[in-house]
C-alpha cells in the first residue's frame, strides 16, 4: 500500500497535493482497495464549489456508493475526463488518478490534514 | 480464507473474496470457468407420505406431477392472493418423497407455512435446513470439477434432475443439476458437522484448481443471478407481489387443479394487470440501484427499481423494476432518480444473459 509523502489526506480517505493555491484531489490506495473494482466516478462541474467536509462526488463500485469529501474548499477548476470512460484508472493507480483541481479559498485549511505519516497510522489502526 | 463478511439474515455470510480478486473476478469465473458457493443458508423441507404429492400440489404453483422420481421444478408457496409466500425448488426424491428447497430470509416462516398446508393430507413434514450444508460448483466446467470427487456419472443428470452418489468418499449425497447462477452447474447437499462440510469445501477447491475456480460471495451471487434476471425475494417477489406482476406466468399451472393462490391469480387476471416487471437498460449515463425511484418522462412517479448493478460480464449497467403495464413495451422509455438526478432508461428483454448453447 502506497502513502507518497508529498500529499496530504483526509479520514475520508482522499489525498491532496497542495502547490500554492491550487490542489489536486483524488482518493486514496487504500480506498481503491476497499471499494474493489469501481465503475463509475460522480464529479461536480468546473466553477462549482466544494466545502471542506462536505462532499462533493461520488466513486461506485459494483456493490456500492461512496460518497467523495472535500478535504478543502474552493472552486473547481478541472476534473479529470479519463474517469468518464475509464474509472477503473482510479484502482490501478489511485494517486495518479486525480479527479478534481480546485483554486483553494483559505490555504490555512490544510493545515488540519493529516500527513503521510499520520495517515498510514490511521488506516493501520482502522484495519 | 480472506473473505470480507457480512450478516445476512442471521448467518455471517462472505460478500466477496479480495484475495482472489473480489466481486467481478469471481463472477467472470463462473461465466467462463467454475465458482464455488457456500449456499447452506438455504433451508430444506422434506414432505414424505402418502399424500406427499397432493400435499405439495396444494401449496405450490407449478404442477409437481409431472416430476418424475430425480427431476426437479422452479415453484413457489402463495398466499390465498396469488403473492409470494416464498420461491422454491420442488425435488422429486422418491414416490411420495418431496423435498423443497427454500430461501434463508424466509426459512421459519416457510417451513410454518409448509407444516400448517399439510395438516389434513396424509404426509409427515420435517424441517432438515440443519442436516444438511448446501455447496453449489457453478460454470461451464462445474461438472468436471465435482466428476472428480463422484462416483456418479455427471454426464447423465440433466438440467434440473438430480441424483445420489458419493461425494468425497460420503454415501448417498444428493446431487442436484441446479444453480441461481444463469450458469451450468451442480449444488451438493452433505453433512453439516463442520469437519465433513470444511473438508468437501477444500477437496472441491483442490479438484477446481486446474480450472481456476475460486470461492464466491454473496456480491456476486447477486450479479450473477441479476444477469440472468433471476428473481430474489424481498426485490422482484415478495407478500405483495403476485406471480403475474413478477411476469412469472411459465412456471405456474392453474389447470392442474386448486391450489393456495389460484383463486385469487385468477381474479387479478380477469381484473388485469397495474403494473409488471421489466428489464431496464441505460440510454443516459448512470447506475440505477435497488429501491430508486422510476419516473415517466412527464416527471410522474410510476413505479421502483427492484435490483440494479453493474453486471461484470455483460459490462453494462442492468436493472429489474416495477412500472404500469402501458410502459412495459420493449423500448419503451422511463427515467431513473439516482440520488437526485432522472436518468433516462428503456425497457428491455430479459434475461439480459443467456448462457451459450452447447454446440
Amino acid at each position: 500500500m502506497a502513502f507518497p509523502a508529498d500529499l496530504k489526506y483526509t479520514k475520508e480517505h482522499e489525498w491532496i497535493k497542495i502547490d500554492g493555491t491550487t490542489g489536486t484531489i483524488g482518493i486514496t490506495d487504500y480506498a481503491q482497495n476497499s471499494l474493489g473494482d469501481i465503475v463509475f466516478v460522480e464529479l461536480p462541474k468546473p466553477g462549482s464549489e466544494i466545502t471542506a467536509g462536505k462532499t462533493f462526488g461520488t466513486v461506485e463500485s459494483v456493490k456500492a456508493v461512496s460518497d467523495l469529501y472535500a478535504p478543502v474548499s474552493g472552486t473547481v477548476t478541472e476534473i479529470n475526463a479519463d474517469l468518464a470512460n475509464a474509472p477503473e484508472k482510479v484502482n490501478t493507480d489511485a494517486h495518479a488518478a486525480w479527479m478534481i483541481k480546485v483554486t483553494l479559498k483559505d490555504p490555512a485549511e490544510a493545515n488540519a490534514l493529516l500527513d503521510a505519516a499520520d495517515y498510514e497510522k490511521f488506516v493501520q489502526e482502522e484495519q | 480464507m480472506g473473505a470480507k463478511m457480512v450478516e445476512f439474515n442471521g448467518w455471517d455470510m462472505p460478500v466477496e473474496y479480495p484475495k482472489v480478486g473480489g466481486l467481478v473476478a469471481e463472477h467472470m469465473a463462473v461465466r467462463n470457468s467454475v465458482g464455488l458457493f457456500d449456499v447452506s443458508h438455504m433451508g430444506d423441507i422434506r414432505l414424505h407420505g402418502p399424500q406427499a404429492l397432493a400435499a405439495v400440489q396444494q401449496m405450490t404453483m407449478n404442477d409437481a406431477s409431472k416430476l418424475q422420481i430425480g427431476q426437479a421444478q422452479y415453484s413457489a408457496l402463495l398466499y390465498p392472493q396469488g403473492t409470494f409466500v416464498d420461491d422454491v425448488i420442488v425435488h422429486r426424491l422418491g414416490t411420495d418423497d418431496y423435498l423443497l428447497v427454500i430461501n434463508a430470509g424466509t426459512r421459519e416462516k416457510d417451513y410454518n407455512w409448509v407444516r400448517d398446508a399439510a395438516k389434513g393430507f396424509d404426509c409427515k413434514v420435517e424441517d432438515l435446513s440443519d442436516n444438511y450444508t448446501q455447496i453449489a460448483i457453478q460454470g461451464p466446467n462445474g461438472w468436471k470439477v465435482l466428476q472428480k470427487l463422484t462416483d456418479a456419472d455427471l454426464t447423465q443428470v440433466k438440467f434440473y434432475w438430480f441424483t445420489h452418489g458419493t461425494v468425497c468418499g460420503l454415501k448417498n449425497i444428493l446431487i442436484a443439476r441446479t444453480g441461481y447462477t444463469a450458469e451450468d452447474g451442480f449444488e451438493i447437499y452433505v453433512p453439516t458437522d463442520e469437519a465433513t462440510s470444511a473438508r468437501v469445501w477444500n477437496e472441491l477447491l483442490e479438484a477446481g484448481k486446474e480450472f481456476g475456480i475460486v470461492p464466491c460471495g454473496l456480491g456476486s451471487r447477486n450479479t450473477l443471478r441479476l444477469e440472468g434476471a433471476l428473481s430474489l425475494y424481498g426485490h422482484e417477489i415478495s407478500d405483495s407481489i403476485t406471480v403475474w406482476e413478477a411476469h412469472l406466468d411459465r412456471f405456474i399451472k392453474m389447470d392442474k387443479g386448486d391450489f393456495t393462490g389460484r383463486e385469487g391469480l385468477a381474479r387479478q387476471k380477469e381484473k388485469g394487470l397495474d403494473r409488471v416487471l421489466v428489464g431496464l437498460e441505460n440510454v443516459d449515463r448512470g447506475i440505477p440501484r435497488d429501491g430508486y425511484k422510476v419516473f415517466d418522462l412527464a416527471g410522474k412517479e410510476i413505479g421502483y427499481v427492484t435490483s440494479g448493478s453493474p453486471a461484470p460480464f455483460l459490462k453494462r449497467n442492468v436493472a429489474l423494476a416495477y412500472v404500469p403495464v402501458a410502459l412495459s413495451a420493449v423500448d419503451a422509455e422511463v427515467a431513473v432518480e439516482i440520488r437526485g438526478t432522472r436518468v433516462k432508461c428503456k425497457v428491455v428483454p430479459t434475461p439480459f444473459y443467456k448462457r451459450p448453447k452447447k454446440s
